[in-house]
């Protein structure tokens, strides 16, 4: 039976039975729950207060989007068995540096993201480029429910239920020419409703970039949708990409262009500092960032304020399933 | 300087800070950041990262009260309230209670209390051993902040070793634009830059006011006025 509460027994290898799961709704509700009983006690200003404030946060979270969900994955560690990170906490505590540098801006400015009409231009070292709307990839192939540990290079983790499709799918209908080694992927810089464009931090557009191997990968996915829902502004509607043994920020949000190429794309963060940010970003605890220990993360929502970090897995615990992309490489150097 | 009618809003806010009650109701006014931290750790209220916004927070919190611990000399000058001279060992306190707090929550709630993983960070990260040795340099003022250890050192021991807090403010600030430098994000930092740059720089503007205006008179030469 799952439990309101934060667990502090289920981690490692010592995976929850997906009952246990935490129920989207009990997730939500654990915050107003604690705080209820703890104003309880203290009288009811203090409960008219900390109700004021559940609020405050339950509306951080932005408000429920329609429903898109998708058949469970048979893809070998598509599926997790780990418990979910919080709908709140995932909605609430994002990186997406075009509405601001802070994790809870996002959450506050991204409802200004228009996402119709909204389209994907596909071009390239392909023989079919195109313009995809985005109707058009909604049902271009079956969605399918993932559920991916998100490691952020920042040290913090989250389990996440995306719905999507294979990035694989929308490769082959376009026919990559044999010059096609790299994919690159360009993201929105709206000026007019992104107000973290004006800031110099990262050049605009974020642009990310895969190889040719990764991009195909299975496990590598396009999705439109998470926690059963279609992706809200502050996680990359109407749609990103989501490769979960890379840092978070490899998968970029919004994106408008998919572009095959022969060289290897000089990302955003490789650009700003690229003594800090390679360009294959692998989740890997023995190479630190050059600032920090890449060592232990923190699960968010997870595990209570005094318990200790968890340590990171090799390929973010995806291993078996893409380390055979990089056999013979020296990690340490192509960081 | 009061210069004004007997009752003027300056000596009744002087009589004011006199008051025997001021000095408790800054003490537990000074309580109420660490208390509002508190109550939102055991509430679950400080959001996805509750580790982190303690972190944070508690480090803003030592901003705050070393502002307000370097604001107590400019603004008794300026005002005349000699009370004030009475809060800033409380101030001082609080600004190193804090600073323990900020890296307590630092080495527990980030390291787990493991030395060795956080000597090793420290040497790693450049704005954490900047902030360490922040927090080192006010071990000594807030072990000598109490009368009877001024009075074994001298007056003007004393007063040398509390000079510190100047190399402390700078670290703080260093370690607070590090940390910052990460996301390019300097507004918050520029602020507090030019709250504790106004008040290095009135002492600096002090000294320099004070020392121009002894030369003329060791060295005896004919400076015009304007000079001074």
């Amino acid at each position: 039976m799952g439990h309101p509460f934060r667990s502090r027994v289920a981690r490692g290898l010592d995976h929850p039975h997906p009952s246990e799961i935490t129920p989207r709704a009990w997730a939500m509700g654990r915050r107003a729950w604690l705080r209820s009983v703890a104003a309880g006690a203290l009288g009811p200003a203090l409960a008219a207060w900390a109700s004021r404030d559940a609020l405050a946060q339950a509306k951080s979270g932005g408000p429920s989007g329609a429903p898109l969900t998708g058949a469970r994955s048979g893809v070998a560690g598509a599926v997790t068995m780990e418990r979910h990170t919080s709908r709140q906490d995932a909605t609430s505590y994002n990186n997406f540096y075009e509405f601001g540098t802070d994790k809870a801006d996002p959450a506050r400015q991204a409802h200004a993201l228009r996402t119709r009409p909204w389209t994907v231009a596909v071009d390239g070292e392909v023989k079919r480029a195109q313009v995809f709307d985005i109707e058009t990839l909604l049902k271009l192939a079956p969605m399918e429910e993932r559920i991916y540990r998100l490691r952020c290079v920042e040290g913090w983790s989250m389990v996440i239920p995306w719905v999507g499709w294979p990035l694989a799918e929308l490769i082959r209908r376009v026919e990559p020419t044999g010059n096609a080694k790299f994919v690159e992927f360009h993201t929105l810089a709206d000026s007019k409703t992104m107000p973290g464009i004006s800031s110099r931090v990262l050049e605009w557009p974020y642009v990310e970039g895969l190889r040719m191997d990764e991009a195909q990968h299975p496990l590598t996915l396009l999705a439109f949708g998470m926690y059963g829902e279609v992706l809200p502004p502050q996680n990359g509607a109407p749609l990103r990409l989501v490769v979960p043994w890379k840092y978070g920020f490899k998968s970029g949000k919004s994106l408008v262009r998919i572009r095959f190429v022969e060289r290897e794309p000089r990302t955003a963060w490789f650009k700003a500092a690229p003594q800090e940010y390679g360009f294959y970003s692998n989740v890997n605890p023995k190479v630190d960032h050059p600032r920090w220990s890449q060592a232990n993360e923190r699960r968010i929502g997870e595990d209570g304020l005094f318990a200790k970090k968890r340590p990171t897995l090799m390929f973010n615990g995806y291993e078996a399933q893409v380390g055979q992309l990089y056999a013979g490489m020296d990690l340490a150097r192509h960081f | 300087m009061p210069n004004a009618t007997p009752a003027s809003l300056q000596d009744r806010l002087h009589r004011l800070w006199m008051h025997r009650l001021a000095r408790p109701v800054l003490f537990v006014l000074c309580l109420l950041p660490l208390a509002h931290l508190a109550w939102g750790a055991a509430t679950d209220a400080l959001g996805p990262n509750p580790a982190e916004a303690l972190i944070r927070r508690s480090g803003e919190w030592t901003l705050r009260l070393l502002c307000a611990t370097l604001a107590v000399t400019p603004l008794r000058e300026w005002t005349g309230w000699s009370a004030l001279a009475r809060w800033r060992r409380m101030l001082g306190l609080y600004t190193a209670f804090y600073a323990c707090v900020h890296f307590l929550s630092y080495a527990w709630l980030d390291m787990g209390l493991e030395w060795a993983d956080i000597a090793v960070d420290i040497a790693k990260r450049p704005f954490i051993l900047v902030g360490a040795l922040a927090l080192l340099l006010l071990v000594p003022l807030a072990a000598t902040s109490f009368g009877r250890a001024m009075r074994a050192m001298g007056g003007a021991n004393w007063k040398a070793l509390h000079r510190a807090v100047y190399a402390i403010a700078l670290l703080a600030l260093l370690h607070f634009f590090w940390m910052r430098a990460g996301k390019n994000d300097f507004a918050l930092w520029t602020i507090y830059a030019a709250v504790l740059g106004v008040l290095l720089g009135w002492r600096v503007w002090r000294q320099m006011r004070s020392y121009l205006a002894s030369v003329p008179r060791s060295t005896g030469a004919g400076v015009p006025p304007t000079a001074g």
